[in-house]
């Protein structure tokens, strides 16, 4: 045994370096981007979880006398056609669509992560079919889908969840799919196979935590993609039901109103969605930023 | 262009020191750094990974990346002030004078375009154009002897070889008719033969063109037969400067001596004892440095030299050590002891038996033979070389011993006097634990996102069958035995260097206790001093626990150092099987001939160099008769193109497969010595 290749000698393991997480962190902060959609995204949280507490009155309580004023001291946002105040409508509306989006969005990325990991894993003809059957899905329209399902379904929350997290699933698999084509390749695979593993534990286990990056930027795009989807169905009439003061839901409710000047009990709902949805784009630009420098 | 022997220096760096701006800090990189390449100079700059040498590199074309500056000094190109130059005439200097050839000839092409497009657009920048830059684009394959040039002109980088990409990069840099090239471990991603070609190549070149050259390689053997003078860097100092002959025979730095006592040299082998190695590491950029930079890892340190920053001492005949002791750097003491208990001779029956043993894949609707008709025996404890160029079926061979892929029918692998089923998946446990790899680059074989405790713990519980208690007592045992500590067990895979990570992927390979372990170019991403600690680790494991080695390695020197038996693999063939000394020191086949000629040595002593000619053939295509024929400098005639020779035993337990009788072959080989460096 030599006298000097004793582990003494040995460097220290460089503990004082951030970790790759740490650096993602430490570059989310001072990234601008991600720092004012964090602000706009926890807003509506604040709002959507205490709104309820704060606002200057009860978002259902209709009030015929007053119907339709205009934006005034006491009506900020103005009242719509049953008199409700449109400011606290606004605030409380954020619930629901802040309930369904992420849920929706969190199966999307569990289904299509464990869908990526077995196709990117086993390749060959489980992907080859899983993979067409895919683009044919992805080609369809969400709306359609989403139409045929509440046909078949009837129009609940969990029905709004489950059509817009399945129609989203493929799209987070392919995603992970190609990262874990690229991991597979890599030699602790190899290792992995060599000392018999099981496919469960080399795609869970081994793959998946190397994979996490696309798939946290892939979730937070799909989250804008989802908030928006969650508005256009409660539009339609298919999503989150009366009497819910519902943004998506208030704007289709109102918008026949647009005509006669009563601009206000729509605009206010229309921003809403759009902040919203910026918000979460410029979390999503953030973090795709963070993992990609 | 500047005539050799004119006033002006090609190359001359005065004090120059450079800095990296990592986290608010500018940290020392290169300090004080003086350097003069005369006109028509080759000078070559050595040293560890991080000690500055591509910093220097960059510097001089001003390329540095954008964190990093000149914080003082200067550079003179042709007499002329780099820095002084406005961004057009610097623009102008590198477009005229300077050419620069990285490691990755990939990096210097465009995937996208056709090489004849990127060649011709370089001469259009200089006005030429249509058919004369056509033209000058053909010359300038054919100057750097580009096998059918013409059709290279068609092809897109991905469809050439690495050799022929580092032509082509080389034929780019030269097309400017630079005053200066700078080389940038222009060959340390090619196979021993093609590296031998280039370097040529860049031989002759440099005395067609009369440029002057730096050169810069960790590989000392390369730098010592390309370059008339060499600086040897530590830490972004030159430590020691002088003739490339002055310096390597006669070393005046303690840095340098254990530099060369690192490598496995003169046929050493590891029954004959351990290989020296460097004790620490190179200190960190920006780290302060009060007296010698290399005082923590000199066994000659005093005190002196820990406060007193040594000078550049003037040793005569332009010889420079920076080293209070100069005149004493070689009784510098071996940093690891090179006795070793001396071990019994093995007699043990074979622990693996390979039998006709082949895979074919399809390429293109042909069937490739990547492994064809190999049959080895090795003995427990033995170390079992594989020698060959790149696609001559080394790694190939290792994956069917492991049973990543499966081998055509018909041949078998016995472990221990049982059959080993092909497949990974329907072997027995104790049969997949007894066959381990330790692969080539530990980035790629150690789970990243993993601490080492969970990458071993896991490895001891699936393949030594342990858990709980057991299983902590055996992991500390574990590490020790690789010589790592508790402490490296936290952390992840990217917070230890790669010799570290190197021990983690060994310790893992060592977890069940294997019986044969597949070593796939372990050192080739790591540093001299590292790769001696990694060969002393492994052959120590191996006395310890008689285990058995398939070793597989371009570097022969590091091969025959660790290997008993070897195979010399041709195009999937084995051309020539047998003990290691007798392969090395002959007579031996004319493949394995032209393989260890082709190896750079250290004392220069060129003997006659044997080249291969071209490319290695396909292997969905391969020659007739011979395999070997279409390149062979020792071709008898027809029969070698008709007859396929057969694998003949000449002495026992050594066999070659070529026509030309075993007696003739020493006739033909005995004016030569065939040493390896
Ligand atoms: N852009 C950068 N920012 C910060 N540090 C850097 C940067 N580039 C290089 N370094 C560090 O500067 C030191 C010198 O690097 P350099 O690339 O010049 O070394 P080298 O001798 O060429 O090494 P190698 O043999 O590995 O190519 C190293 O410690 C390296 O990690
Ligand atoms: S100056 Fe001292 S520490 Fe530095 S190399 Fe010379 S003997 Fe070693
Ligand atoms: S058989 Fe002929 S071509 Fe083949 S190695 Fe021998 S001499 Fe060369
Ligand atoms: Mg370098």
């Amino acid at each position: 045994m030599s006298a000097t290749d004793t582990p003494a000698s040995l460097p220290a393991p460089h503990t004082a370096q951030r970790s790759p997480w740490g650096e993602v962190l430490h570059s989310l902060s001072r990234s601008g981007t991600f720092l004012t959609g964090l602000f706009i995204l926890l807003f509506w949280v604040v709002c959507a979880l205490f709104g309820q507490h704060f606002v200057p009155y009860d978002p259902l309580a209709s009030d015929i006398i007053n119907a339709l004023t205009p934006p005034a001291a006491d009506h900020w946002f103005g009242t719509d056609q049953l008199g409700r105040d449109v400011f606290s409508r606004v605030i409380v509306g954020s619930r629901d669509i802040l309930t369904v989006a992420p849920l929706a969005t969190i199966l999307a990325t569990i289904a299509g992560t464990a869908l990526g990991l077995v196709i990117g894993y086993f390749r060959g003809i489980v992907d080859d079919i899983v993979s067409r059957v895919l683009e044919a899905f992805m080609a369809i329209p969400v709306v359609i889908i989403a139409l045929l399902a509440i046909v078949a379904l009837g129009t609940s929350k969990i029905t709004v969840i489950v059509v817009i997290g399945l129609s989203f699933a493929p799209i987070i698999a392919r995603t992970v799919r190609s990262a874990v084509l690229a991991e597979r390749e890599l030699d602790y695979v190899a290792a992995a196979k060599l000392r018999h593993e099981g496919a469960l534990h080399t795609m869970f286990v081994e793959i998946l935590p190397n994979v996490i990056p696309p798939i946290l930027v892939e979730t937070t795009v799909r989250l804008g993609y989802a908030i928006f989807a969650v508005a256009t169905l409660s539009f339609m009439g298919f999503g989150i039901q009366p009497p819910s003061p519902d943004w998506g839901l208030s704007i289709s409710s109102n918008y026949g109103m647009i005509g006669g000047g009563f601009w206000w009990t729509v605009l206010f709902d229309a921003l809403a969605i759009a902040s919203l949805v910026i918000g979460v784009n410029l979390v999503a630009d953030g973090v795709h930023g963070a993992f990609n420098d | 262009m500047t005539e050799p022997g004119q006033a002006a220096n090609a190359l001359e760096l005065k004090d120059l020191s450079v800095a990296y701006r990592v986290g608010r800090r500018n940290r020392a990189v290169l300090r004080n750094v003086n350097l003069t390449i005369k006109a028509g100079e080759a000078y070559g700059l050595v040293g560890e990974s991080g000690c500055g040498k591509s910093t220097v590199a960059l510097s001089v074309v001003r390329y540095l990346p954008r964190n990093g500056s000149i914080t003082g000094g200067s550079i003179a190109l042709d007499g002329k002030d780099v820095m002084k130059l406005d961004a057009e005439a610097l623009r102008r200097a590198r477009a005229d004078s300077v050419s620069m050839v990285y490691q990755d000839p990939g990096k210097a092409l465009n995937p996208s375009l056709r090489i004849g497009r990127q060649l011709t657009e370089i001469f259009e920048l200089t006005g030429v154009t249509g058919q004369a830059a056509q033209d000058k684009a053909l010359a300038m394959l054919n100057r750097v002897r580009i096998s059918d040039p013409a059709s290279v002109m068609q092809r897109y980088p991905h469809q050439l070889s690495g050799g022929m990409q580092q032509r082509v990069a080389i034929a780019m840099a030269l097309a400017n008719d630079p005053s200066m090239l700078i080389l940038d471990e222009p060959t340390t991603g090619l196979d021993a033969t093609v590296e031998a070609e280039v370097l040529d190549l860049i031989g002759q070149l440099r005395r067609e063109l009369s440029a002057s050259i730096l050169f810069i390689s960790h590989n000392l053997a390369v730098v010592s037969n390309m370059c008339d003078r060499v600086g040897v860097l530590y830490a972004g100092m030159l430590v020691e400067e002088g003739s490339t002959k002055d310096v390597f025979n006669d070393p005046r730095h303690p840095y340098t001596v254990a530099l060369l006592r690192c490598l496995p040299r003169g046929g050493q082998r590891k029954d004959q004892g351990r290989l020296d190695t460097i004790p620490g590491f190179l200190p960190g950029i920006g780290a302060t440095i009060a007296g010698c930079a290399f005082a923590d890892r000199c066994a000659l340190a005093t005190e002196r030299c820990r406060a007193e920053p040594p000078p550049l001492y003037e040793l005569g005949d332009g010889r420079l050590s920076r080293c209070h002791y100069h005149d004493k750097a070689q009784s510098l003491p071996r940093a690891t002891p090179a006795e070793i208990a001396a071990a019994a001779p093995k007699q043990a029956p074979p622990v693996l038996q390979v039998e006709g043993l082949n895979k074919t894949y399809a390429s293109h609707g042909r069937p490739l033979r990547a492994v064809k008709d190999v049959s080895v025996s090795l003995r427990p404890g033995e170390t079992l070389g594989l020698v060959g160029e790149s696609g001559s079926g080394k790694t190939t061979f290792a994956r069917l011993l492991l049973g990543l892929i499966a081998p055509d029918d018909g041949g078998s692998i016995e472990l221990e006097g049982k059959q080993l089923a092909p497949r990974l998946a329907s072997r027995s446990e104790d049969q997949v634990k007894a066959v381990q790899i330790v692969f080539q680059n530990p980035d790629s074989a150690l789970n990243r996102s993993h601490s080492i405790r969970h990458i071993l713990s896991r490895a001891l519980k699936r393949l030594g069958g342990l858990s709980g208690k057991t299983l902590d007592t055996r992991l500390e045992e574990l590490v020790r035995s690789v010589r790592l500590t508790d402490r490296h067990l936290a952390v992840k895979p990217r917070q230890l260097s790669g010799g570290l990570k190197q021990r983690v992927a060994i310790a893992r390979a060592f977890a069940g206790d294997p019986r044969i372990v597949v070593c796939d170019e372990p050192t080739s991403a790591l540093d001299v001093s590292v790769q001696a600690a990694i060969l002393n680790l492994l052959a120590d494991l191996q006395s310890r626990q008689d285990v058995s080695y398939i070793f597989i390695s371009h570097d022969l020197g590091v091969v025959r150092y660790l290997s008993d038996k070897i195979a010399v693999l041709y195009l999937g063939r084995i051309m020539e099987f047998g003990p290691s000394e007798a392969v090395f020191s002959g007579p031996h086949h004319p493949y394995t001939e032209a393989l260890l000629s082709a190896v750079p040595k250290l004392d220069r002593t060129e003997s006659l160099r044997i080249r291969l000619d071209g490319e290695i053939p396909s292997a969905a295509n391969p020659p007739t008769g011979c395999v070997f024929h279409t390149r062979c400098p020792r071709k008898i005639g027809a029969i070698c193109e008709t007859q396929e020779p057969e694998l003949t035993e000449v002495q026992p337990g050594h066999t070659i497969r070529c026509h030309i009788p075993y007696a003739e072959l020493a006739k033909l080989q005995k004016p030569k010595t065939m040493e390896t460096a």
